[in-house]
């Protein structure tokens, strides 16, 4: 009785897992081949020129991605820089560091900011985050480094910098709380075994800690990045929308995704809207690019550190 | 007895069914569906809250854009779209679709320059054109100085705001600077989004309004119920006729009263730069459409009396809400329209 039980219920667990996994490649495959359909006129139009052309101008029909996927890139290695470093030592605070209580509660807030939804963060960065910015931090900025292309301009508020910031406090919440639970599943015996050896909070952290966890480190930042890549509304209400690449932070810049936020509803004109989807094609392939350079970090760092397991 | 008894109860549950029949149809028939522009979304549906109240019928607007509008319109999914921006008599012939002018208003530059209160600076064509090209790039320039004697005016920087979301609000501005600076018509043109020469964009009415507040120095350029609402710094614009006007609804109704829609083939009018010494230079209308061939008599029936209602019962809350109505001539042109092109099988529907 029992094994007949077990033997209906295999097949039936096999075929609903692969069924569900199928949903997933077919759901991909469907979204990449209406992707290329609808951009067709603009694929035929532009080319491969499309992706080097600064030129977007609906007036005469003519587009090219360029200054959208400058600001998707840079935009995202600013929230990179300032979340990484910062979600480490926030997790190896809570992990090595903290009271329990204190750890407790530091844990449930970042876990509340990771549910703001995106245009929550948009609206406070444009009327508190922005003017805020304009008025205490970028004047200084550009008195510090007073050559440098990047902190020229008028200090407005808005830009690539504001985005940059905005983008990496939404992806904080997201890559402290994934580093603090992999932190916290290195085994203690491995840990108090340093300790018993004589060693400071600082090596154990060091040479146990991160080692031990760097697999899952890396898998929260790649998540993160996924979000700030493709994050839409927060973007679109701080980067000052300008189809222009600048080398300074101050200037107003754009990305893929708050272009599309911007003018598909207005998109009347078959090229401009196929130019807009061809877009969305554009960040399909810059996020699979990233998801492969992720995987091949990923098995390399493994290799690197993998004599600890 | 009971035989009658039987045939009064009959004839009573016939009468009930007849009714609740009668009833039903009418409720099903009339939901108009309509889908576009964002800019008269607030006016449209003020409208059909009243007229539902008064007619039972409803109205269903997705304010999609004007862009989805006309898509959705040309695919024949809604029973009308409406557009910010006219479509030229080709496009309209094309796709068999009858436009008209449904309601009006105005586009105001707007300043944010220390000292400068509401109307305290008046802009030319040449020197709003000039600045919105990015060669004007002060304040104090000597061309915006020469037509603002005894006004102090900073050494501010200029900063261009406009609209990073395509809109028919931007269509009436940039329509306004190709007509009035033959630079801005090479360089720039006229659509619903375009290649700005300077400055930082805005998503939405809001959006512009919130940089201008921000940034000293600031220009954009917003709908007047925009600006009015939130109290932003208007500046007063020079029109055709050589005197500098501030925007208001007589200025907007002036500007409407010396167009000749008459000689407008399919209502291909745009209200920028009228003549006329009161007229506001910014002006524009907002427009619907709808297939000349019809196949269900009732349902043109229902968004053309719906219209018309409009025409005559929504000129207070269109004014309440800082639009301007269509004036009467223009109303009886559209509906000599509406007589002589929509038809169901060669027959008129509006008589």
């Amino acid at each position: 009785m029992l094994k007949q039980k077990n033997n209906m219920f295999d097949p039936l667990f096999r075929w609903t897992t692969l069924g569900g996994s199928l949903v997933v490649l077919v759901l991909v495959a469907g979204i990449l081949l209406t992707l290329i359909n609808g951009a067709l006129p603009s694929l035929e139009k532009f080319g491969v020129g499309f992706l080097f052309s600064q030129e977007w101008n609906p007036a005469i029909n003519e587009y090219g991605a360029l200054s959208s996927v400058y600001g998707t890139l840079v935009s995202t290695l600013i929230a990179m820089l300032i979340a990484v470093p910062l979600s480490l030592v926030i997790a190896l605070f809570l992990v090595e560091l903290a009271p329990p209580g204190i750890s407790r509660v530091v844990g449930g807030a970042i876990e509340l900011l990771a549910a703001i939804p995106s245009i929550i963060y948009g609206m406070w960065g444009l009327f508190v985050f922005a003017p805020f910015l304009a008025d205490h931090v970028q004047p200084k900025l550009a008195a510090i480094a007073p050559g440098l292309p990047f902190f020229t301009g008028p200090p407005m508020g808005i830009g690539m910098l504001s985005a940059g910031i905005i983008l990496a406090l939404m992806i904080l919440p997201f890559i402290t709380s994934v580093t603090r639970d992999v932190f916290q599943m290195v085994p203690s015996v491995v840990k108090e075994s340093a300790y018993g050896m004589g060693s400071t909070t600082w090596e154990v952290t060091r040479k146990v800690t991160v080692p031990y966890g760097i697999q899952g480190v890396v898998g929260a930042c790649f998540l993160g990045l996924g979000r700030a890549i493709g994050e839409t509304m927060a973007v679109t209400f701080v980067i000052g929308n300008s189809h222009e690449i600048s080398a300074s932070l101050f200037s107003a810049a754009n990305s893929i995704a708050s272009t599309l936020a911007n003018e598909f509803t207005e998109a009347a004109d078959d090229v401009y809207l196929a130019a807009l989807i061809e877009l969305g094609l554009v960040l399909f392939g810059v996020t699979l690019v990233l998801q492969i350079i992720a995987r091949w970090w990923l098995r390399r760092t493994a290799k690197k550190m993998g004599a600890v397991r | 007895m009971l035989f009658q008894m039987t045939k009064k109860l009959t004839t009573m549950l016939l009468t009930l069914t007849v009714l609740v029949t009668f009833s039903g149809v009418a409720m099903a028939s009339t939901t108009i569906n309509g889908a576009g522009a964002t800019f008269p979304y607030p006016v449209y549906g003020q409208w059909a809250y009243l007229y539902n109240k008064e007619t039972g019928v409803k109205l269903n607007y997705q304010s999609i854009g004007s862009g989805g509008g006309i898509k959705q319109i040309t695919a024949k999914t809604v029973d009308f779209g409406a557009s910010d921006a006219p479509l030229t008599s080709d496009k309209l012939d094309a796709e068999g679709l009858l436009q008209f002018p449904m309601i009006m208003g105005g586009v105001v530059p707007v300043v944010n320059i220390p000292g400068i209160k509401p109307g305290g600076i008046k802009l030319t064509a040449s020197t709003l054109s000039d600045i919105f090209l990015g060669e004007i790039t002060k304040w104090n320039d000597p061309k915006i100085a020469a037509d603002n004697a005894g006004v102090k005016l900073p050494e501010t920087a200029i900063t261009v705001v406009h609209r990073a979301d395509g809109s028919g609000t931007t269509w009436i501005f940039t329509n306004y600077l190709s007509k009035v600076s033959k630079s801005w018509q090479e360089k720039v043109g006229n659509a619903k989004s375009v290649k700005w020469p300077a400055g930082v964009g805005g998503k939405g009415n809001e959006g512009v309004a919130a940089y201008v507040q921000r940034i000293k120095g600031a220009i954009g350029y917003v709908e007047y119920a925009y600006a009015l609402q939130n109290k932003l710094t208007y500046a007063l614009l020079q029109n055709r006729g050589g005197s500098f006007v501030a925007p208001t609804s007589t200025a907007f109704q002036a500007a409407a009263a010396s167009a000749e829609w008459s000689k407008a083939p399919g209502f291909y009018l745009v209200l920028t730069d009228q003549p006329g010494k009161e007229s506001w230079p910014i002006t524009g209308a907002s427009f619907i459409l709808v297939h000349k061939q019809q196949k269900d008599a009732a349902t043109i029936k229902a968004v053309l009396d719906f219209f018309d209602w409009c025409y005559a019962n929504g000129g207070p809350t269109a004014e309440k809400l800082h639009y301007v109505p269509m004036p009467q001539n223009v109303v009886d042109l559209v509906q000599a329209k509406w007589n002589q092109e929509i038809k169901v099988g060669g027959q008129p529907v509006w008589k």
